[in-house]
């Protein structure tokens, strides 16, 4: 048992992007381990997208169709995860809302040890698992005495896996039936945001706006965003007033990004934001205020308006561009 | 409804750069910082005694709130304050941090949940020390019990809980009857986040949580606070996940302050090269 399973995320019935990097520690983990991997595709057309993740080199690609609820709940998902993990000694997502919610329980359910959120594996007797704590300000490196070992992984820190060629077996395994109180849970709805811009944590680049964007913040944002195609985020304070929906909010508890190159306008860099952007190799601040902590981390800081700037800053960039 | 909510203390988050790793790297130093509740278990007491009392006539609690702590004695006083904000009783578990890991809370939980029989329990999604997201989790698998994390929103019908979970991408709503468990995100404290069935849906709550009147707090030194001993709880505290070593995260240096967005413009350009 040297094998590591990887739980593929599935949206509209495609795999998410967030699945390579599961897939890139999968490779790493049982490169130390002396084994293979196989992934797991579950969820409402799980046979169907299981032909996206054929030629990445998996042992084998299995497959379950979850019929019993008509979209994510845990409890429907769990113990199918579970019992194919048996046979595989590291089970692994990435930690996207959708690992960190299923994975722990998988994990309660084998008995298994579980690192969240890693931002590395290497191997001294053992697999060890490094980890960020305290927002970031301090790494922990932990293993696992457990046989059977859950992981998630930090999609910003395991860069995407690229195909390597091959066709994987592809295998359907029949659902286990729902956990013990899945009857008290009823699935309702998934109130979608549709947006036309990338994912925050795959964008190259990622133009973020704090409280003082106020009510403008897509108005004031969105111009820069396109000349580079970047994702929107957001602080905390923009996200609770009601300027930005939550899952732009970047940060400790919000999405982690690490992009070639991060806007910070009108923020001011608490140590809860910086957790979510410090490892974005480019990093560019506008903030009225001189002394705040954003500038502690920007390569390139502005003590300005960022409505005065932001309008400048596109046409002087597009300029440039052409 | 009777709600149970488990709490922990944490160094002040607002100060986490300020923890120290020693040269050997044997641990985190929090020495200097203090110990203030975690932010997220806050939310979810207010969330609890949201649940239990109508918003416009809060000074009538309708249902118990419990809150549950497993640390050592100093923990008591973040649980005093939780009673002073509103809550009920209080449990303190006896327990060295480094004697735990999300596995043996949630075990030594399930046991209170057992003893305690509330119909919820409801949670922060992760504790902002170790943030490891895991111990809600957990705790529903050991119970059996159906759960909803990272909540934004909660409104509750005829006993059963409405959740509104912050996803990637959007917001998935659950229905969980009792008993169930809740783990809770950020906007779970925002003004029309939480409503029991006896507040109406026009009325709008502070943003935040609530603060203790200094009577409350008085009379918080009254109420009951129970102490139970780890062992008492959980036959296996062995430890599955063990922290062998830290390191502190590599310092990432201030650059330069550009007087104007021609400049600016001109760094990107011609020295960090990504325009
Ligand atoms: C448990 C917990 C978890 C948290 N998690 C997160 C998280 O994941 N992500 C996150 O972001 N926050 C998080 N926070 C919140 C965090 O502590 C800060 O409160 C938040 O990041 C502040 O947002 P802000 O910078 O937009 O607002 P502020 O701190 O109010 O900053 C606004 C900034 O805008 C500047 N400004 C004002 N007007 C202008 C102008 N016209 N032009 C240019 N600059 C201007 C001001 O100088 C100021 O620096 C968390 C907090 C807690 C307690
Ligand atoms: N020592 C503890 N005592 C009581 N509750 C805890 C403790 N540790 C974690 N919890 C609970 O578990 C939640 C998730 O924590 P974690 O999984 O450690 O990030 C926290 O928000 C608390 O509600």
């Amino acid at each position: 048992m040297a094998d590591v399973l990887v739980v593929a995320e599935l949206a509209g019935g495609q795999i998410r992007k967030a699945t390579h990097s599961a897939i890139t520690f999968a490779r790493e983990a049982a490169g130390h381990l002396g084994g293979g991997f196989s992934i797991l595709v579950i969820g409402q057309g799980a046979a169907a997208a299981a032909a996206q993740l054929t030629d990445f080199g998996a042992t084998k690609v299995y497959t379950t169709e979850i019929t019993s609820v008509n979209g994510y709940v845990c409890e429907h998902y769990a113990p199918t995860v579970a019992e194919l993990a048996k046979q595989f000694a590291v089970v692994v997502a990435t930690a996207t809302a959708y690992g960190k919610d299923l994975i722990p329980r998988v994990a309660a359910k084998l008995g298994a040890g579980y690192a969240a959120d890693i931002s590395g594996v290497s191997h001294e007797n053992g697999l060890m698992y490094k980890r960020p704590i305290y927002a970031g300000n301090a790494f922990g490196y932990v293993q696992i005495s457990t046989p059977i070992q859950a992981v998630t992984v930090r999609q910003s820190e395991f860069t995407a896996a690229q195909p390597a060629g091959g066709a994987s077996p592809v295998e359907n395994v029949a659902a286990v039936a729902p956990s013990a109180g899945a009857d008290r849970v009823e699935f309702i709805s998934f109130d979608q945001v549709k947006s036309e811009r990338p994912e925050l944590t795959e964008a190259s680049v990622v133009v973020s706006g704090g409280r003082a964007c106020k009510e403008k913040f897509f108005e004031v944002l969105n111009p820069l965003a396109d000349l580079f195609g970047a994702a929107i985020g957001a602080t905390r304070a923009a996200c609770d007033a009601g300027y930005a929906p939550g899952d732009l909010q970047v940060g400790q508890t919000g999405k982690i990004v690490a992009p070639d190159l991060y806007f910070a306008f009108g923020l001011s860099g608490a140590i809860q934001h910086l957790a979510g952007m410090k490892g974005s190799k480019v990093i560019v601040a506008v903030n009225k205020d001189p002394e705040a902590p954003i500038f502690s981390v920007a390569d390139y800081g502005l003590v300005a308006d960022l409505f005065q700037v932001i309008p400048e800053l596109v046409q002087q960039i597009k300029a440039v561009k052409e | 409804m009777k709600i149970l909510v488990p709490l922990k203390r944490v160094a002040d988050p607002d100060n986490a750069n300020k923890v120290k790793v020693p040269a050997d790297g044997s641990k985190v130093e929090t020495t200097g910082l203090e110990w203030k509740p975690n932010p997220f278990d806050e939310y979810a007491v207010e969330a609890a005694l949201r649940l239990t009392e109508n918003g416009a006539q809060n000074k009538v609690r309708a249902g118990e709130v419990v809150v549950v702590t497993l640390g050592p004695k100093e923990c008591e006083t973040t649980l005093r304050a939780m009673l002073a904000t509103g809550a009920d009783r209080a449990i303190r578990i006896e327990a060295d941090d480094d004697q735990l890991d999300g596995n043996v809370v949630a075990l030594a939980l399930k046991a209170i949940v057992d003893k305690e029989k509330p119909d919820f329990v409801l949670m922060g999604k992760q504790a902002v020390d170790g943030d490891t997201n895991q111990v809600g989790q957990f705790l529903a698998e050991y119970l059996g019990w159906p759960m909803a994390t990272a909540a934004a929103t909660i409104v509750e019908e005829a006993g059963a809980l409405h959740v509104g979970r912050e996803v990637d991408g959007g917001v998935i709503n659950l229905k969980v009857k009792a008993p169930g468990l809740v783990t809770v995100d950020l906007r779970i404290t925002a003004p029309t986040s939480v409503y029991s069935s006896q507040t109406k849906r026009d009325f709008k709550y502070n943003d935040g949580v609530r603060f203790a009147p200094l009577p409350a707090i008085m009379k918080a030194k009254k109420k009951p606070l129970d102490v139970l001993k780890l062992g008492d709880l959980v036959a296996d505290t062995s430890l599955r996940v063990i922290y062998k070593k830290f390191e502190p995260p590599q310092g990432r240096k201030a650059g330069v302050k550009v007087k104007d967005v021609a400049e600016l413009v001109d760094k990107l350009k011609n020295e960090a090269k990504v325009i």
